[in-house]
């Protein structure tokens, strides 16, 4: 099969679209929550996880500390772990390919990847994937940081609108049974339940607690899949 | 300052993440709990930050536009719009409720 007609490509292409122009909410987000314009270029360029950029910016935005916004960040992070113990096994990068890889290790890279049949289609889509949203990401980061400033209020545009909606968005196609729903509101309750309580950023941890001891001591056949 | 040591900070233990994973012997993920583990934290995760974004203005409660958007991308998910699109909706949702004068 040719590259160009290759189902995996075309599908990295498309998420790699959708999701490197979402980088300028992050850019515009990131400058209105106080980060300076290269605090907000080096988060996308060297964290590059989506989820933890808007866990660290969110906690910032929240009056939150330092320290809060990096447990956050990490623990959003945590996933990405087994995306890599994934795509080693799928894909099987070898020497520098490994490094590299690491670092477009991402929920769109690892989601493109998981869904192809042989080798040659789950390198195309991860690496498509990956490589396409970190170019366009961290352009449309630039963008929106230079953008923010000159676009006013955030908010006036609806960008914390945008953020709820692609959080959840994120979650949707998780939500394919009951289990992952049961968790999915437990989680946000306690995490609304929390939030008047203890310093922004803590609510989300609390969550993760609760979402951690719920996989541990889950029912076998309880398929609650990354 | 300081706050360029976290985003540091936080960039690399980032980047140490993905790479363990790759150091991983692939068998130890066929574990169903940790992978049971693995998949309930996520789900816990997104669902605690859509919550967190939709309701939280710091350490208040509070109801505002946002609470349009979560509806509007609502919908515009189950309708299967894609990514982009419900992220676009979610923002066009929050403007319009602000322009009519919610806060």
């Amino acid at each position: 099969m040719k590259f160009s007609q290759s189902p995996a490509v075309k599908t990295g292409l498309s998420i790699a679209v959708a999701t490197g122009l979402y980088g300028i909410s992050f850019g515009a987000l990131a400058v209105a929550s106080g980060l300076g314009f290269w605090q907000t270029v080096a988060l996308s360029a060297l964290m590059f996880t989506g989820g933890s950029q808007f866990a660290f910016i969110g906690v910032v935005a929240g009056g939150g500390a330092g320290s809060a916004a990096f447990g956050a960040a990490t623990l959003l992070g945590i996933r990405n772990i087994i995306y890599g113990m994934q795509m080693n096994s799928m894909a099987r990068p070898t020497g520098w390919r490994k490094a590299a890889a690491a670092h477009v290790t991402i929920d769109e890279s690892t989601a493109t990847a998981v869904v192809q049949e042989d080798l040659r289609e789950v390198r195309r889509g991860f690496w498509t994937a990956g490589l396409g949203i970190f170019i366009l990401w961290n352009l449309f980061t630039v963008a929106g940081a230079l953008l923010g400033d000159a676009l006013g209020d955030p908010k006036a545009w609806g960008l914390d609108g945008a953020a709820v909606a692609a959080f959840l968005a994120l979650l949707w196609p998780r939500l394919a049974s009951r289990d992952p729903v049961a968790i999915a509101v437990v989680c946000a309750v306690a995490t609304v339940l929390a939030v008047p309580f203890v310093p922004p950023g803590v609510p989300i941890l609390i969550a993760a607690l609760v979402a951690g001891v719920w996989g541990w001591i889950g029912h076998q056949g309880n398929q609650a899949r990354a | 300052m300081s706050l360029w040591w976290w985003i540091l900070a936080a960039c690399v233990v980032a980047y140490l993440s993905k790479l363990s994973g790759y150091l991983v012997p692939a068998r130890i993920l066929d574990k169903p709990r940790m992978g049971r583990v693995a998949g309930t934290l996520t789900i816990g995760l997104l669902a605690s930050l859509t919550a967190v974004n939709t309701f939280a203005n710091g350490q208040e409660l509070v109801l505002d536009a946002r609470i349009g958007a979560l509806l509007a991308a609502g919908i515009a998910l189950l309708l299967r719009a894609p990514f982009l699109a419900v992220v676009i909706v979610g923002a066009v949702a929050a403007a319009l409720l602000r322009l009519a004068g919610m806060p």
